[in-house]
């Protein structure tokens, strides 16, 4: 690994996920959070899976993170099957999950600091372009609990795309953020998106958020968990979550989802 | 100014202020000199017996962090253990929670009999205060650590002995200086008792100076030598303490920077 292919853009990986099954065990009964999922991502696709919770989502991006393990089927990122985390799939987590008792660029760095073949200096490099990518690089020797959520969230977006993976995972990264600071990620998420050239997986229950960001988007179903509709959102970007062509779709996929759930119990 | 006057003056005044009635309680004679000497009188004691009280304190020092850096070098790993397997967590983690409530000073007739007036003994009960606290925040520390940390390294590619030392640890920092400061606390204290109990040839440190200032009515020497034991534990507090917790209120935004 060197310094220009740890700055080079893509190449995005294809994801392929083959009936994947997953249970939980309770005590009273089993969790069946997926049930034969199948679904598969092009190089450089942004997919949003939407549902409602408890349908599995989260548990399938944790999968395709290689962070949890499938009791059947498999995950393929470019034809190679998924056996345990690696730095060719970053996931974003709800939280920031930053840590504390390092500075901004301490965080980025993190990530880095396990990636061989490259020096220190050429680490503090890569660090450094992604801080400036997601516009924190005057904010780098801050401590991170004097950020905002908005920040935070950015700095864990850095810390993802330093190691420059071909697959970004985002589990509901933006939802604890206040309505204006989401609009500003949206914008800057395609931007990087389209940029960086990654194949997008980021789970949602926000509709909106997910015509606006997704190329397609997955609706799923729990007990068990399964995937029941798929829509393509053919809008140009960058795309604006107030438009009127957006909210279209947005209530299209609404209508699906409460098609599908129509008789159970709303949450 | 407001910041020079609560900074300076006011702790100037307050401990003069002290001192002062001190002086007027000797003079005034509500107690006997003999009980109570003046502040002069303790001054004096500490200016002339300045290499006595520097050897002694250097001997105490000595026991002091030796016995301290034991008592963490086997606390924080053991209790990093007994955080990560549940088998030790019900048997060391129980064995040191019940050691922990014991004063330390409870330790020295024990050591008395085990090791005789020897260092050894003095060793010993300043490990027993120190590790059991040690012990119990490392735990405590690790269990207080978010999941989430330790999730989003291995996305990042670490585990095993990494995630250890570059994540679980630093993440349980806060717990962990807590309890290397409660440690202090407990070995400073049961060194003291043990040092005035125990009369041993290896070294004459301060509290021997102190039992000696009792056995001989000398209170100057009894006060002098106590004015130097707080006197180390604020600088240890200073030392050894204070820029850990700059850095832990920095860096985690807890309590406020002064």
């Amino acid at each position: 690994m060197s310094l220009t292919e740890a700055l080079q853009v893509g190449p995005a990986a294809k994801l392929a996920v083959e009936g994947v099954t997953k249970t939980f065990p309770l005590k009273r009964e089993t969790v069946r959070a997926l049930e034969n999922v199948s679904l598969s991502v092009g190089e450089g696709e942004f997919v949003c899976l939407v549902g409602p919770s408890g349908c599995g989502k989260s548990t399938l991006l944790n999968i395709v993170a290689g962070l949890e393990s499938p009791n059947a089927g498999t995950v393929r990122s470019d034809g190679k099957a998924v056996e345990g985390p690696g730095r060719d799939r970053m996931m974003m987590f709800q939280e920031p999950a930053l840590f504390p008792w390092l500075d901004v660029f301490g965080n980025v760095l993190f990530s880095l600091s396990l990636k061989p073949g490259l020096t220190d200096q050429e680490r503090h490099e890569v660090a450094a372009f992604y801080l400036e990518l997601v516009g924190l690089t005057r904010f780098q020797h801050a401590s991170i609990h004097e950020l905002s959520g908005g920040m935070k969230q950015r700095v864990a977006l850095a810390r993802a795309l330093a190691p420059n993976p071909r697959v970004l995972l985002m589990d509901e990264p933006f939802a604890a953020l206040d309505a204006l600071t989401r609009e500003q990620l949206y914008g800057d998420l395609q931007r990087i998106w389209a940029a960086r050239r990654k194949t997008i997986l980021f789970v949602t229950h926000n509709v909106r958020e997910a015509a606006c960001l997704g190329d397609r988007v997955v609706l799923f179903s729990p007990n068990p968990g399964r995937i029941t509709h798929e829509f393509r959102v053919d809008l140009p970007r960058p795309r604006d979550i107030n438009s009127v062509a957006l909210a279209e779709y947005a209530t299209q996929i609404t209508s699906a989802l409460k098609g599908r759930s129509a008789g159970e119990v709303s949450e | 100014m407001k910041n020079l006057a609560s900074r300076v003056l006011f702790p100037i005044l307050f401990f003069a202020g002290l001192i002062a009635l001190w002086h007027y309680l000797v003079a005034s004679r509500v107690w006997s000199p003999v009980l109570l000497p003046d502040p002069a009188e303790v001054w004096r004691y500490l200016a002339q017996a300045t290499p006595e009280l520097a050897s002694a304190t250097w001997v105490t020092m000595k026991r002091l962090l030796l016995g301290y850096f034991v008592g963490i070098a086997i606390g924080l790993p053991v209790g990093l253990l007994t955080a990560r397997f549940i088998a030790l967590r019900n048997s060391v983690g129980v064995l040191a929670l019940g050691l922990q409530t014991l004063p330390s000073v409870c330790w020295v007739p024990l050591a008395l009999v085990w090791f005789g007036q020897t260092e050894g003994a003095m060793l010993f009960v300043v490990v027993m205060g120190t590790v059991w606290s040690v012990i119990l925040a490392a735990e405590n520390g690790v269990r207080s650590v978010p999941p989430i940390y330790a999730r989003a390294a291995r996305t990042m590619g670490s585990k095993g002995l990494h995630t250890w030392l570059k994540v679980i640890l630093p993440a349980s920092l806060p717990f962990i200086v807590s309890g290397m400061k409660q440690g202090w606390a407990f070995a400073w204290r049961s060194l003291m008792a043990a040092e005035i109990y125990v009369t041993i040839l290896t070294g004459f440190g301060l509290g021997h100076l102190l039992h000696y200032g009792r056995e001989l009515n000398a209170m100057e020497q009894v006060l002098g030598v106590m004015l130097v034991i707080v006197a180390i534990g604020l600088a240890a507090d200073k030392i050894l303490f204070a820029p850990w917790e700059r850095f832990l209120h920095r860096r985690w935004g807890t309590g406020k920077e002064e």
